[in-house]
């Protein structure tokens, strides 16, 4: 089993048209995910890569029946393109883009309180269903079906852990990027609670990073009843402060954010954290090694 | 992006935020110019740099005479300032900003960020200003208050009224009104400005009950600088590492340390992964360096070229991994880099991803010296027989 995506998703990419937009498009479609429509405005009837463009969303919606959407859009309209999504009804949109400015995502976000959508992102790699569907632009072939759920606020970081997994044998239920921004869409917790509820899931890989206090209410809300094992991954031990490390979420500041109060919030909710990198795969086999 | 105090007070009395009297001076010539403008003695002048802990590394000065004022620009426009931010070596100082001294009776603490746990806007006011807000925090939770700001409404001024009534001892009427006023306008310009932090640390409130910003702080979402070209302008580069400066040409991320392993990853979470496994060992990292998550050949090259600037580099870890990118075509990029350069010192690579064995065998083959990790445990073991 899977959340949030798997082969019946319907999904239309904004921002087909551009350089990132076709490339990932050809990289889904290899994959098998059914990529039903693409949006560019000024663009409607073209094709790419044999998908059907359309000028807005609303269109994709009613003729190709699209309940996902996956976003390209440049960070200036990267908001706009959202809102848009959600008020066609789309149900889930992942947002990939970089860059869009955190005002932008304080409307976005206020929107979205009474819309029926998840939005995964921005700035992430989107979410793939090994097996079934990748909905952004991570590289399929590093991830295996399996019953591991994983949930990171990282990109690379999220393959090198998902490689090590799927070479040790340890496949993936869904594997979520949540985004290294400092506003996103959803949060550990949000998708801890799918996991939860997923017969397909028997343990969850949680990686985190300096910034924010996402990771301190997921060891919270695990603490207080996720009965399955989870093993946790926290970049930025040695991060400087009030820097800006890549990510614009991934900043500490104020004295707020430190790896080290992170990783002390999950040892402290009985939640086993993987110091080094190197030994991840080592820990996920000590506690879950029957799984997979 | 950080401004420096004086931008900061410009753009508050833009909108409407009262600031003491002063005038920016590059050298003794100006400030003498502003002395003669400005009404005093007392002045003060405080040192436009961008370090925290100003005051105590003795970069406001309070001078009550001109010749005070005088010594006081000049010796901190001649001698680098030290505080807890700087480091032992001090950071020069190119211009001051010379304020009318003002008699302060009470010190208030203001500012708005966003909080991210709510995605909104949130005003933060505390009756006991002048330290730090972390401070604050810690010693009197209590007294730090905080307004979230929906983002569909704005600004209104209930929200000031929640926060100026609490004061304690209650100001005048007028004085109460005054700081609201200052609420509201600070959220204008936080929100007009795409801030991602605006302060005001002490607010000061005078002897004859006028508010006024006597410190000023103000940092622009550096995401939002596409629309934000004014604040792009007040950028003052030479506050900035070169190497910083130089990487941010060629889109990299990169952000100096203070240790002696070299590192470039692409991808900000994996390249703070690399770095804390270069600690777990036992070393320190010279760097943090993002060459994105589709790096090209070229991006590679510059990378290597600004680690090989920083001459505390000992050895350098390449940490990659090959997703989209094949491994092969990052191996002829960390080729081509090393063979433009005599790289006098140790450079280990780990590959893994698509395409891996080929990469591998690329760097294996090509005559030069690397070490070839298989992993990420090797790769750390590596740098530990070279250095540690």
């Amino acid at each position: 089993m899977s959340i949030l995506v798997d082969e019946r998703s319907r999904v239309v990419v904004s921002g087909i048209t551009g350089r990132e937009g076709t490339f990932h498009i050809r990289q889904m479609l290899e994959y098998g995910t059914v990529i039903a429509a693409g949006v560019t405005p000024g663009k409607g009837g073209q094709k790419v890569e044999g998908v059907p463009v359309f000028n807005t969303i609303r269109e994709a919606v009613s003729n190709e029946n699209v309940n996902v959407s996956c976003i390209f859009v440049p960070p200036p309209f990267a908001a706009d393109a959202i809102l848009e999504a959600a008020s066609a009804g789309i149900s889930i949109i992942v947002c990939i883009t970089e860059g869009i400015p955190t005002l932008d995502m304080v409307k976005v976000m206020h929107f979205l309180i009474d819309k029926k959508c998840t939005l995964i992102g921005p700035n992430c790699p989107g979410i793939i269903s090994p097996g079934k569907t990748k909905v952004g632009i991570m590289p399929g072939s590093i991830h295996k079906p399996g019953q591991i759920g994983v949930i990171s606020r990282s990109g690379t970081l999220t393959y090198e852990i998902v490689y090590q997994l799927t070479k040790a044998g340890l496949g993936q239920s869904t594997c979520i990027g949540i985004g290294g921004d400092p506003i996103i869409g959803t949060s550990f917790v949000d998708h801890l609670k799918r996991f939860k509820e997923d017969p397909g899931t028997e343990g969850v890989v949680l990686i985190g990073e300096i910034g924010g206090s996402l990771e301190e209410e997921a060891a919270e809300y695990i603490r207080d009843g996720f009965d399955k094992p989870v093993i946790a991954f926290i970049a930025g031990q040695t991060a400087p402060q009030e820097k800006r490390m890549g990510h614009a979420g991934a900043i500490i500041s104020g004295g707020m954010g430190k790896a080290e109060d992170k990783i002390r919030a999950f040892e402290g909710a009985g939640i086993k954290v993987a110091k080094d990198l190197g030994k991840l795969v080592v820990t996920v086999l000590e506690t879950m090694g029957k799984v997979g | 992006m950080r401004l420096h105090e004086y931008q900061a007070k410009d753009l508050f009395k833009k909108f409407g935020i009262p600031v003491p009297d002063g005038k920016l001076a590059k050298s003794k010539d100006d400030a003498e110019a502003a002395i003669k403008i400005l009404s005093g003695p007392p002045w003060v002048v405080k040192a436009q740099v961008h370090a925290g802990g100003r005051g105590k590394g003795g970069g406001v000065i309070f001078a009550r005479s001109h010749e005070e004022a005088y010594n006081a620009v000049n010796s901190i426009l001649s001698d680098p300032l030290v505080t807890k931010q700087t480091g032992k070596e001090g950071k020069k100082v190119y211009q001051v900003l010379i304020e009318q001294g003002v008699e302060i009776e009470k010190e208030l603490y203001l500012a708005m960020i966003i909080d991210r746990a709510s995605a909104r806007p949130v005003m933060i006011f505390s009756r006991s200003g002048g330290m730090n807000i972390e401070e604050i925090s810690e010693k009197s939770p209590e007294l730090v208050l905080k307004e979230y700001i929906d983002s569909a409404v704005g600004w209104s001024h209930y929200h000031g009224r929640n926060l100026a009534y609490m004061v304690g001892s209650l100001p005048a009427p007028d004085t109460i009104k005054e700081i609201i006023s200052v609420m509201a306008n600070l959220y204008r310009l936080f929100t007009d400005l795409d801030c991602s932090l605006a302060e005001i640390n002490p607010l000061g409130i005078t002897k004859e009950g006028k508010v006024l910003a006597v410190d000023a702080k103000i940092n622009i979402d550096d995401n939002a600088l596409f629309r934000q070209k004014e604040m792009l302008e007040l950028d003052d580069k030479r506050e900035k590492d070169h190497l910083e400066i130089k990487a941010g040409k060629y889109n990299l991320n990169y952000i100096r340390m203070t240790g002696n392993i070299g590192v470039m990853v692409n991808g900000a979470g994996l390249a703070m992964a690399t770095m804390d496994l270069i600690k777990i060992i036992g070393a320190e990292p010279a760097n943090f360096l993002d060459v994105g998550g589709s790096a090209s050949e070229e991006m590679i090259e510059k990378g290597l070229e600004i680690i090989l600037e920083d001459k505390n580099v000992k050895a350098i870890l390449i940490n990659i991994f090959g997703g989209i990118l094949r491994c092969d075509v990052l191996a002829r990029g960390v080729l081509a880099a090393a063979r433009k350069r005599d790289i006098k010192v140790p450079l280990i690579v780990r590959l893994e991803g698509t395409n891996v064995e080929e990469g591998r065998k690329i760097l294996e083959n090509s005559g030069l010296e690397f070490f070839v990790a298989g992993d990420m445990v090797e790769a750390a073991e590596l740098v530990k027989k070279q250095v540690v």
